[in-house]
């Protein structure tokens, strides 16, 4: 029904893919967090921050966050292009997304490295 | 294009196209599909982690920097709201993965026929359910 004008630029493939990458980076890190917690089952302060403590599952962690916030823009993006139809508020919202995604990136860094 | 053996430009297409459409947009007697039904609520679950990630990464501070916080951290997740909370934050998870891998295998063409579709998406609607109520049983 709709004449549909053929672009090149793939600005959609991308997106596409990134979402999913990240989504089975996020997946993988569940799987093994939760399955860790259920083994270990940290139950006092001590063994919670024990949890954390390797280098190895702070960058883990990280590498869950950046994937966390890097999927939630595009999701983001999606939802404000879907329901947001004035251009000019439409792009402050995604602006004040990313801003939002980047604070909380750095903050993530902080939680996990502050111990 | 080409429709019954003559060219036509896109405005003749569309007109071709949109007059041999029936329409059927009553609000009151349409309904979501299923596998739509599972779609928007992939959307909403995903909205709602993004609205509520303060409140994961405010926990996990406070959770990891004393043990004083540590013990703030456990009497909010052990209060009536942080219970709710954590139920909550448990089904749209749960819903979002779920759904997600759904996704996954329909781009791998895995379920793309209608039956299919229609099942795996009752598959999710259980899984999530059923486990945000064990997710719950367990925390109550």
């Amino acid at each position: 029904m709709v004449a549909r004008i053929i672009t090149g630029a793939h600005y959609g493939l991308k997106d596409w893919l990134v979402q999913r990458i990240t989504a089975l980076v996020m997946a993988v890190y569940v799987l093994l967090f939760a399955g860790t917690v259920l083994v270990c089952s940290p139950a006092s302060f001590v063994e919670w921050q024990a949890l954390f403590a390797p280098q190895w599952m702070r960058l883990a962690s990280l590498l869950f966050f950046l994937s966390l916030f890097w999927h939630a823009w595009i999701g983001m993006r999606d939802i404000l292009m879907d329901y947001i139809k004035p251009t000019a508020l439409r792009l402050g919202l995604q602006v004040v997304v990313i801003l939002l995604l980047v604070a909380y990136a750095a903050w993530a860094i902080q939680i996990l490295w502050s111990n | 294009m080409k429709q019954h053996g003559i060219w036509l430009n896109n405005k003749d297409y569309l007109q071709v196209a949109m007059s041999s459409r029936p329409k059927h947009l009553n609000l009151y007697q349409i309904r979501l599909p299923l596998p739509g039904f599972v779609s928007i609520l992939h959307r909403i679950s995903g909205f709602g982690m993004f609205a509520f990630a303060w409140a994961i990464l405010w926990l996990l501070q406070i959770s990891l920097q004393s043990p004083e916080s540590y013990e703030q951290a456990r009497t909010f997740v052990h209060s009536w709201i942080g219970k709710l909370f954590l139920i909550g934050m448990s089904w749209a998870f749960l819903h979002h993965f779920f759904a997600g891998l759904r996704f996954l295998l329909l781009d791998t063409h895995v379920g793309v026929d209608l039956q299919g579709a229609r099942r795996t998406s009752w598959v999710v609607l259980a899984l999530s359910i059923v486990g945000t109520m064990m997710v719950g049983t367990s925390i109550w």
